[in-house]
């Protein structure tokens, strides 16, 4: 089994508050994981941990075996983003943004070319390539984020709550899409959200964060055997009461 | 070619993204042009500027004051640049930038480089409409100038890529412009020559000679003329490389300052 992440007694404080006390899981490659947790979990700080924007000296994170305050150069090649809040740059096109991210992981130009058209292509967009960002509706937006995120082709994915302001139908659809590239392309999701409606699979993955801890993970059923509980909503609802 | 191709799309981007703004260029430009156009015209009776070198005659205060508004318009845009990282930090394309497998140290001078290449662009705009203005420097002075263009933007984006690494929130920014922009504008050679300020405080005229900002300004003025001032070059580098380390210090994840905001 290859693990994809790796994540090894995790703390974090700010300050005299603590966000994340010593959290451990891990994503294995190829499969699709939940980190799900009511608004103030510590999902948010674990994805600054796990994107280096700072790190941790209490504990490790491995993408593909790569400790990422070691090794972060060949960690963070490993590893696609899409973040919370919207990072598209809306006065460019929707080209210019693409490249500019297979830029920064040193892609030449005649390669990012292909790997624009070939993302395009997967997310239903090819003939908005030279539309500026900013006439996109927030799906589609979404859509160019996570096809940005593909550029360099990364095995293992990490989107922090991607569905965040969009309507059902497109939430349905952007679950669908990752779904696909997990089965498909062989890449590691790990997706974090606070809405259990974005998990159904019996194969996906969970892991339950509350107030900076892992209070459990395993597959649904594995989760809601342990719990002694029929159905996600019951888990996480009294969690959710907690954290407001 | 990795770092390369990674410098050209960050300094491609920052361009892209000025030239996508003209409102950016005309504020950037409106600015200088109403010092030169409104303020050194109405100066020209009460101050008469004496012979000093670079100047090798009697000058208008408008022709005085040009290098003063080169430096206002890349101090500006320093602080614009900030307040967009800012924006991009709280907002997540910061984040993007961070996340590419190159040192944090290359992408944040990456960064620096851009902005120096917009703030020269502002300038050279700038200059232009002061030619066409009759505000002009000699000819080869456009050519000459450059160089220090590029140290200045140097020391004051990096001054900027630091503030922004220490400003919590963008709301902060407000703070930046009474505390950081106006000393160093007003406290400096850019409006006034430090003989003219000695005459009213000589405290004044020693803060004045401190300021990096004033060397920033006279490394231009002299640069304008075709002249190297050895004093201002050592010392807007010296500070310009200070402040990059410092900034790259800021950005840095383990020892950072951004770690200390949990943003």
């Amino acid at each position: 089994m290859t693990l994809a992440l790796e994540v090894t007694g995790l703390s974090y404080s700010f300050g005299a508050k603590r966000a994340l006390s010593d959290v451990s899981f891990t994503v294995e490659a190829a499969s699709f994981t939940a980190l799900l947790g009511p608004n103030g979990a510590g999902k948010t700080t674990f994805f600054s941990l796990a994107t280096r924007l700072f790190d941790s000296p209490a504990g490790a994170i491995r993408i593909f075996g790569r400790d990422i305050r070691h090794h972060p150069g060949e960690a963070l090649a490993r590893l696609g983003v899409v973040f919370q809040d919207p990072t598209l740059d809306l006065d460019l096109s929707v080209e210019q943004n693409l490249r500019y991210a297979a830029a920064l992981h040193g892609l030449g130009r005649r390669e990012a070319g292909r790997r624009i058209e070939r993302e395009l292509a997967r997310f239903g967009l090819a003939d908005r390539r030279h539309e500026k960002a900013r006439r996109l509706n927030g799906g589609h937006r979404r859509r160019i984020e996570i096809a940005r995120a593909l550029m360099h082709e990364p095995p293992l994915l990490l989107l922090d709550e991607p569905t965040v302001g969009l309507d059902v139908p497109t939430r349905r659809q952007l679950v669908e899409m990752v779904h696909r590239l997990c089965r498909e392309d062989g890449i590691a999701v790990l997706w974090t959200t606070h809405l259990i409606d974005e998990l159904d699979g019996a194969d996906d993955r969970v892991v339950l964060l509350s107030q900076g801890r892992v209070q459990s993970r395993g597959t649904i059923p594995e989760v809601l055997a342990a719990a002694g509980v029929s159905d996600l909503a019951s888990l996480f609802t009294p969690l959710a009461a907690l954290a407001s | 070619m990795k770092w390369m191709i990674c410098l050209h799309a960050i300094v491609r981007r920052e361009l892209l993204r000025f030239l996508n703004q003209p409102s950016r260029l005309i504020s950037a430009l409106v600015r200088p042009l109403i010092w030169l156009l409104v303020f050194a015209t109405g100066f020209r009776a009460a101050l008469g500027v004496a012979i000093a070198p670079p100047y090798e005659t009697y000058i208008t205060y408008s022709v005085y004051v040009l290098p003063g508004l080169v430096g206002m318009v890349q101090l500006f845009n320093a602080m614009q640049s900030s307040l967009s990282m800012v924006y991009d930090r709280e907002m997540g394309s910061m984040r993007m930038l961070l996340t590419s497998p190159l040192p944090r140290w290359y992408l944040i001078t990456c960064k620096l480089l851009a902005g120096i290449a917009v703030s020269v662009l502002q300038v050279y705009a700038f200059l232009a409409v002061a030619w066409l203005c009759d505000d002009d420097a000699p000819l080869f002075g456009y050519v000459t100038v450059l160089p220090a263009l590029i140290a200045n933007g140097l020391m004051l984006g990096a001054l900027g890529l630091l503030l922004s690494s220490l400003i919590r929130q963008l709301e902060n920014f407000a703070g930046v412009m009474n505390f950081v922009v106006f000393p160093l504008f007003f406290l400096s050679t850019a409006l006034y020559p430090l003989w003219k300020i000695r005459e009213g405080s000589e405290l004044l005229a020693d803060i004045c000679a401190l300021n990096p900002f004033t060397h920033g300004v006279e490394l231009v003025r002299f640069a304008l003329y075709g002249q190297i001032a050895p004093v201002p070059t050592l010392v807007v580098l010296a500070v310009g490389g200070m402040l990059l380390i410092l900034a790259i210090i800021g950005y840095s994840p383990s020892r950072g300052l951004i770690r200390r905001k949990g943003r």
